[in-house]
């Protein structure tokens, strides 16, 4: 199992659009994404439970992948919650 | 005996008609054993899969009728269909507890409903609404009771209804319905983004009562006012009949400027700008046929919250509005805070004149790291579109020079870190201290454009609150004297080949757009709604005349003489709204 921290940059945190993108990217995967914040732990692969996270700029997220392609995985999602998105 | 109730216009116009109030909402299912968990979970995913069909249809619609963006949200809903903490969740929860499917959907949802409710972000507890549409849509197909089809209303009514879903207004049958009233709602929920989009009368948020209103009632909806008059009289009908007419042939005649340049009637060519203080009212900018921005206040970006707005956040905002603009011009005035405008967070102290106290640019370079922050935050945003920045409250040469200096430096810094930025920028100046229009000849030598403020002009030059009732009869936006310091401004700007605006309601006033034409007014700055109205104005105008006018005007002694004149010579222009 993998673990990474990141902190989120996307000024207006990771609501609706951005969270479209990386539910849609982590359910590409094989592999299980669960998405950490603030005591909280959902499955990256529904963007219902994600967004019950409100993720707000500056706040850290924590990613645990497990299984299969967890690497690739981890690289992907990792840049999406780092990234401004439009 | 009409009866009114009151309520939110989030979208306006008038209507009349009979009413088709929709049944409230479905009452909660209840609990049923099952005992073949398997046929039960495969009856869910047929109905899950049913809806998934007739979503794709109105997105499908949605995308054809009013574009890729609004049809967005359907796809989010397509989305949620497939949503393994919702879907998946519910199909385990049937077999996990041997239940009917209609519950485990409910209860499944539920718990989602009430945490995004609970959320203090707006757009999150408007995606509650999008969970609550399609949990509805899809026990619609468990109880094999058809989705209520709006699309299928063809008699002429207003609807109500508790709320409206997205996915219902997209259907509206806008033939047959004339408008649409909710208990629930604010202008920014969804339906009433859609309904403007529509373009079709709405009132929100009236409250639980509306819905008592039986089916086949009479009803004005007059959604300029937001109010709703059940079983109207004769005499109201008659009223509302000829207000309805007039409201939209109005509108006709005004859409018809929307795209159209503003041109004298000797062929004068001026600009339309539109102030906003908001980055979402550009959209109200564009609809109302802005050909730029003429004020963006940034004050909205430090307002209401406990700290200061970090560079990429204000960037996005900045980058937002030049990127909606396509290319138009966009004003923006750096922040004018300070003074009245108070930020708990900033913990300034109290002044017993705020009005002449430290504020706004006076303000910025008592704190240059929050002002060269919001500098650096302008020139990344600058590649976007046609960005011009804009000094407020400058009194002497000094204070120009020195924000100037620290626009310098910071576009020095960031051309070294390699970041793009757009070349010529404009820089302008408010002119709203009279110490600045008096000298306006030697600021017009250092910037490339002025804005007048006449708001704080005019409350300055006549050392007079408006806000006072005592004195605000010195609040005279068309007294010669107020006119004389516009033109000198004016002329001294002409004479250095720089360009004048305007961004006080001044220019939007319908007395005295004939006279700042004629007085050589390049851009007028105004809220979005009277755009078109001074459009049109301004079209039966012959520029070459007013000057003549406004020249009379300047030797006058009282503002009430130089409205009469005004209004002797606007003979046959129709008034402004």
């Amino acid at each position: 199992m993998l673990t990474q921290n990141f902190v989120i940059t996307n000024p207006t945190g990771f609501h609706v659009r951005p969270t479209k993108t990386f539910v849609q990217t982590a359910s590409t995967f094989p592999c299980k994404v669960d998405v950490l914040s603030k005591g909280k732990k959902v499955n990256g692969k529904s963007s219902i439970a994600m967004l019950t996270l409100g993720i707000a700029q500056h706040d850290e997220v924590t990613l645990e992948i497990d299984g299969e392609q967890e690497e690739q995985a981890m690289e992907a999602l990792g840049k999406l919650l780092t990234a401004i998105h439009e | 005996m009409s009866r009114q109730l009151k309520g939110i216009a989030a979208s306006p116009g008038y209507a009349i008609a009979k009413v088709i109030t929709l049944k409230g909402a479905r009452p909660a299912p209840t609990r049923v054993s099952v005992t073949n968990a398997a046929e039960e979970q495969e009856r869910f995913r047929q109905a899950v899969e049913r809806s998934k069909v007739e979503l794709e249809a109105i997105r499908a619609m949605t995308e054809q009728r009013l574009g890729a963006d609004k049809a967005e949200i359907f796809e989010g809903h397509l989305m949620l269909l497939e949503d393994p903490e919702l879907i998946d969740a519910a199909i385990e929860k049937i077999a996990d507890e041997f239940i009917n499917a209609e519950y485990a959907l409910h209860e499944v949802a539920g718990t989602f409903i009430e945490v995004l409710e609970s959320m203090d972000n707006e757009l999150l507890r408007g995606r509650a609404a999008d969970i609550r549409d399609i949990a509805g849509r899809v026990t619609s197909h468990l109880l094999g009771e058809p989705h209520q089809d709006l699309s299928q209303i063809h008699d002429t009514c207003i609807i109500i209804a508790e709320d409206l879903a997205p996915s219902d207004t997209a259907q509206l049958n806008l033939d047959a319905v004339q408008g649409f009233v909710t208990a629930i709602g604010s202008r920014t929920s969804h339906s009433a983004i859609m309904a403007r989009s529509l373009d079709v009368s709405a009132i929100v948020g009236v409250g639980a009562e509306v819905l008592n209103i039986p089916s086949g009632t009479n009803v004005i909806m007059d959604a300029i006012e937001g109010l709703i008059i059940i079983d109207p009289t004769s005499e109201q009908l008659q009223a509302y009949e000829s207000k309805k007419q007039q409201y939209e042939s109005r509108k006709t005649e005004l859409a018809k400027l929307k795209e159209m340049p503003t041109i004298a009637s000797d062929g004068a060519r001026v600009e339309l700008a539109a102030n906003i203080g908001q980055t979402v009212d550009v959209v109200k900018a564009i609809e109302n046929g802005a050909e730029g921005i003429g004020l963006f206040r940034t004050e909205f970006l430090y307002m209401g919250r406990d700290s200061f707005p970090s560079e990429a956040e204000q960037t996005e905002s900045y980058k937002y509005v030049l990127e909606s603009m396509k290319g138009k011009p966009v004003v923006i005035r750096t922040m004018d805070i300070g003074g009245d405008k108070e930020l708990p967070y900033l913990e300034l102290p109290k002044e017993s004149n705020p009005f002449l106290g430290l504020r706004a640019l006076r303000f910025c370079l008592t704190r240059e790291d929050l002002f060269r922050t919001q500098l650096r935050a302008l020139l990344r945003a600058s590649r976007y579109g046609n960005l011009k920045i804009m000094f407020p409250m400058i009194a002497v040469l000094s204070e120009l020079r020195e924000a100037k200096r620290l626009l310098e430096e910071e576009r020095s810094k960031l051309v070294a870190e390699g970041v793009e930025i757009a070349e010529n920028i404009e820089v302008g100046m408010m002119i709203e201290v009279p110490a600045a229009a008096i000298a306006a000849d030697l600021f017009a030598k250092e910037v490339d454009f002025f804005s007048i403020g006449t708001n704080d002009l005019i409350q300055y030059t006549m050392a007079a609150d408006r806000m006072n009732d005592t004195v605000s009869y010195l609040y005279q936006p068309c007294h010669p004297v107020i006119l004389r310091l516009v033109r000198m401004v004016i002329r001294a700007a002409e004479a250095e080949g720089k360009w004048v605006g305007m961004c006080g309601e001044m220019a939007g006033d319908p007395n005295a757009v004939p006279l700042l034409l004629g007085l050589g007014l390049h851009e007028f700055s105004m809220s979005a709604g009277s755009i078109l109205a001074t459009r049109e104005l301004i079209g039966q105008l012959s520029q070459a005349e007013w000057a003549k006018i406004a020249e009379e005007a300047i030797l006058m002694q009282t503002q009430e003489e130089v409205i009469q004149h005004v209004q002797e010579h606007v003979k046959g222009a129709k008034t402004v709204c």
